[in-house]
C-alpha cells in the first residue's frame, strides 16, 4: 500500500517534530487512551442504566453537557476559595459537578422514565428522545445557555512531558488516571457493597428481585445517580479537552459513547470500558491518517457493524437464547 | 364496479392530486410549500410504518434512505436538465432515486435484520450516519457545502399522487396474502416462523419497500427545496419521522397520516413562539408518550370489565 504510507509521510501536522513509524503510532496511542478513557466512562453509564431498566437512556449525553457547563459555571467561585488552578479546587469542581448531574439524573428518572416503566420499551426509547431534545433546546435558548461555544476555564496548569519524540499532555494523564480511579470505585460499589449486590440483582431479573425484597425504585434511582455522575465527570475531562463548551457538545461523544457500549456487549460493565477504549483508539488512528478523517463518524458505526454482524451480542456480550 | 375499494380511493387521491396542480399558480408560495412538505412527510411516515409498525422492526434509518434517493434523483436532473421536458424525466428520475434507495435498503437490510431491537435500531442508525458521512465527502453532489440549483420541479399534484400511490401500495402489500407474513413477524417472529413464514425473507422486503418510498420522498424533498445539505439529512431526521409514526399509532395507517400532517403543521402554528418551538415540540413529545402512548388517535374501544 504504497498510497497510504505516502499519506502517513505527509502527516507531519499530526507529529510536530515527526519519525512518523513508531513515535507516531506511540503518540496516537496516547491520544487514543485519554479519547477512549472519556468514551469508557459515558459508556458506562449507558450499560447500567440498560443493565437494570433494559432501555437506552438518550439523555444520558445530555447530562454530560449539563456537567460540563456545571463546571463552567462554578468554577470561579471555587477559584476564589481555593486558588487558582489547585488540585483540590479542581477536585472540588468535579465532585459538585458530580453531586448536581445525580440530582438531575435522578429526577429525569423519577420524572420522565418512572411512568412508564410498565410500558413497551419503545415508548420509553421515545420518550428518552424527547428528554434529550427538551434539555438540549432549553440549554440553546439564549436565557439559558446559549447556543455560541463558550471557552472552558482551565482547572489545572497543562504541562507537556517529552518522552523522545513522544509528547505526553497532562491532561492526557489527567484522563486516564481520573477514569481508571473511577473504574475502580465502580468496580468496588458493583461488586463489594450491598447495593451494589441489589443493583446486580435488579440487572438479573427485577420482578425475583422485587420478591426478595430489593427496594427496585430506590436502585433505578441509584443506577441513574451514579451514571449521570460519572458522565459529568466525563464531560468535565471532555471540556477540558475540547476548545469550547454548548449545549450540543454532548452529541458526538454521546453517540460514540453509546456505540462502545452496544461494541462490548450492552449491560456489561467491563465489556463498556473495553468498547470505549477501543473506540477512543480507532478513531484518532482514522483521524491521524489524512483522506480517512473525513470519515471518522462513519468508521465508528462501520465497525460497529463489523463488529454485530460477527457477534451479535458484542464483544463480551452474551447472547441470549430466546425461549418460546 | 371494476375497482375495489382500495384501489377507488387510489383513483381518487390522484385525480384529486392532478386537479389540485390545476389551480396551483392561484394558491399563496407559502401555504403550497407547507401542503407540500406535509405531503412528502405523509410518505415517509407512511413508508417508516411498513418498517416499524406493521413489521415491528425498530429503524432509525430513515433519513439515510430518504438522502441516497434524493441526492441520486437531484444528480439526474441536473444532468439531464434542459434537454428533456421535466414531465418526462422527473417521475424517472424520482423512480431512479427510489430505486437506488430501495438497493441500498437490501445492502443495509441483509446483514443487519439479523439482529433485534435496540441493537437493529443502533446498526440503522448507523448506517444513516454512514450514507450522510459519504455524501459530506463526495465531491460529486457537492460534498460538505450541499447539492445546489436543483430544477425546481415538485409540484403539489405530484406530490400527493406519490402520496397516494405509497398509501395505496403499502395498504394493499399488508393486506396481501404474502403481507400477512409482516404482521406475524411483528406479532411474534419465532411462531411466525414455525408458521412457515421467511422471516428474514419478510423483514428485508418490508425494510426495501420502505427505503424505495423513502427515497422517493427525498426526490420531491430535493425538488422542492431545491437545495440538499448532508446536515439535513441527520439521525434527528429520521426521529422526527420515528414519532411520527408512534404518535400515529404503530401499524396504523390513517393515524400515521394524521400523526405526519399534525407534525408539519405544528411548528408553523408555533412559528409565532420561535424562541420556544423546539422545546414546546420536545415538551409535547414527552407527555404524548406519558398520556398517550399507544399514539395519538388510538382510542380504547374496548368496554370496561365491571367486577
Amino acid at each position: 500500500m504504497p498510497k497510504l504510507f505516502l499519506s502517513i509521510q505527509s502527516s507531519k501536522l499530526s507529529t510536530p517534530n515527526s519519525q512518523p513509524t513508531v513515535d507516531w503510532f506511540l503518540q496516537q496511542t496516547i491520544n487514543g487512551l485519554g479519547l477512549g478513557a472519556i468514551y469508557a466512562l459515558i459508556a458506562l453509564g449507558y450499560t447500567m442504566v440498560y443493565g437494570v431498566l433494559r432501555f437506552i437512556n438518550f439523555a444520558h449525553s445530555d447530562v454530560l453537557m449539563l456537567g460540563a457547563f456545571t463546571g463552567f459555571y462554578i468554577a470561579p467561585r471555587i477559584e476564589q476559595i481555593f486558588g487558582h488552578q489547585s488540585v483540590l479546587g479542581m477536585i472540588m469542581v468535579f465532585i459538585l459537578a458530580a453531586v448536581v448531574c445525580a440530582c438531575l439524573g435522578m429526577l429525569i428518572e423519577r420524572l420522565a422514565y418512572r411512568p412508564l416503566r410498565n410500558r413497551p420499551k419503545l415508548t420509553v426509547l421515545i420518550t428518552a428522545i424527547g428528554v434529550s431534545l427538551l434539555i438540549e433546546f432549553t440549554a440553546q435558548h439564549e436565557k439559558v445557555f446559549g447556543a455560541a461555544p463558550q471557552p472552558f476555564p482551565s482547572l489545572l496548569k497543562e504541562h507537556s512531558i517529552h518522552l523522545g519524540n513522544v509528547v505526553i499532555s497532562s491532561n492526557d494523564v489527567l484522563m486516564v488516571g481520573v477514569t481508571v480511579f473511577l473504574l475502580a470505585g465502580m468496580w468496588w460499589i458493583v461488586q463489594r457493597t450491598r447495593i451494589g449486590t441489589a443493583m446486580r440483582a435488579v440487572s438479573h431479573n427485577q420482578q425475583a428481585a422485587l420478591l426478595m425484597g430489593v427496594p427496585v425504585n430506590l436502585i433505578i434511582s441509584f443506577t441513574f445517580g451514579l451514571g449521570s455522575a460519572l458522565a459529568a465527570v466525563a464531560g468535565l475531562l471532555y471540556a477540558i479537552k475540547a476548545p469550547g463548551i454548548e449545549p450540543l457538545m454532548g452529541v458526538q461523544p454521546g453517540l460514540r459513547a453509546f456505540v462502545a457500549a452496544v461494541l462490548g456487549g450492552i449491560g456489561n460493565l467491563p465489556g463498556a470500558v473495553l468498547g470505549g477504549v477501543l473506540l477512543g483508539l480507532l478513531e484518532t488512528f482514522a483521524g491521524g491518517i489524512p483522506g480517512l478523517s473525513n470519515y471518522r463518524d462513519a468508521i465508528a458505526f462501520g465497525i460497529l457493524i463489523l463488529i454485530l454482524l460477527v457477534k451479535p451480542a458484542g464483544l463480551l456480550g452474551r447472547a441470549i437464547v430466546e425461549k418460546v | 364496479m371494476a375497482f375495489s375499494g382500495a384501489k377507488r380511493w387510489l383513483l381518487l387521491g390522484i385525480a384529486l392530486a392532478i386537479l389540485v396542480s390545476y389551480f396551483t399558480p392561484q394558491f399563496n408560495r407559502y401555504y403550497l410549500g407547507v401542503a407540500i412538505d406535509v405531503g412528502i412527510a405523509i410518505i415517509l411516515a407512511t413508508s417508516l410504518n411498513l418498517i416499524n409498525g406493521h413489521t415491528g422492526q425498530f429503524s432509525l434509518g430513515h433519513a439515510g434512505f430518504m438522502a441516497v434517493g434524493g441526492y441520486f434523483s437531484a444528480w439526474i436532473s441536473l444532468q439531464v436538465a434542459g434537454s428533456v421536458p421535466a414531465i418526462w424525466y422527473f417521475p424517472m428520475a424520482l423512480t431512479a432515486g427510489g430505486l437506488l434507495a430501495a438497493g441500498v435498503g437490501l445492502l443495509v437490510g441483509v446483514p443487519s435484520l439479523r439482529l433485534r431491537g435496540d441493537y437493529l435500531a443502533i446498526v440503522t442508525l448507523g448506517f444513516g450516519e454512514i450514507i450522510r458521512v459519504v455524501a459530506q465527502n463526495t465531491d460529486a453532489i457537492g460534498a460538505a457545502s450541499g447539492l445546489k440549483g436543483i430544477p425546481k420541479h415538485t409540484t403539489l399534484g405530484w406530490t400527493f399522487g406519490f402520496a397516494a400511490i405509497t398509501i395505496y401500495a403499502i395498504t394493499a402489500l399488508v393486506n396481501s396474502t404474502y403481507g400477512r407474513g409482516f404482521i406475524a413477524v411483528h406479532d411474534d417472529e419465532i411462531a411466525a416462523e414455525s408458521n412457515g413464514v421467511d422471516t428474514t425473507r419478510t423483514k428485508v422486503t418490508a425494510f426495501v419497500t420502505g427505503a424505495f418510498f423513502a427515497g422517493i420522498a427525498g426526490g420531491l424533498y430535493a425538488h422542492h427545496k431545491q437545495f440538499l445539505s448532508p446536515t439535513g439529512f441527520d439521525w434527528l431526521k429520521s426521529i422526527d419521522i420515528v414519532v411520527m409514526v408512534i404518535l400515529g399509532g404503530m401499524g396504523r395507517t390513517a393515524g400515521v397520516i394524521a400523526a405526519a400532517i399534525l407534525l408539519t403543521l405544528m411548528p408553523e402554528f408555533l412559528r409565532d413562539f420561535s424562541d420556544y418551538r423546539m422545546i414546546l415540540y420536545a415538551l409535547l413529545i414527552i407527555l404524548l408518550m406519558l398520556l398517550r402512548p399507544a399514539g395519538l388517535f388510538a382510542f380504547n374501544i374496548k368496554r370496561r370489565k365491571h367486577s
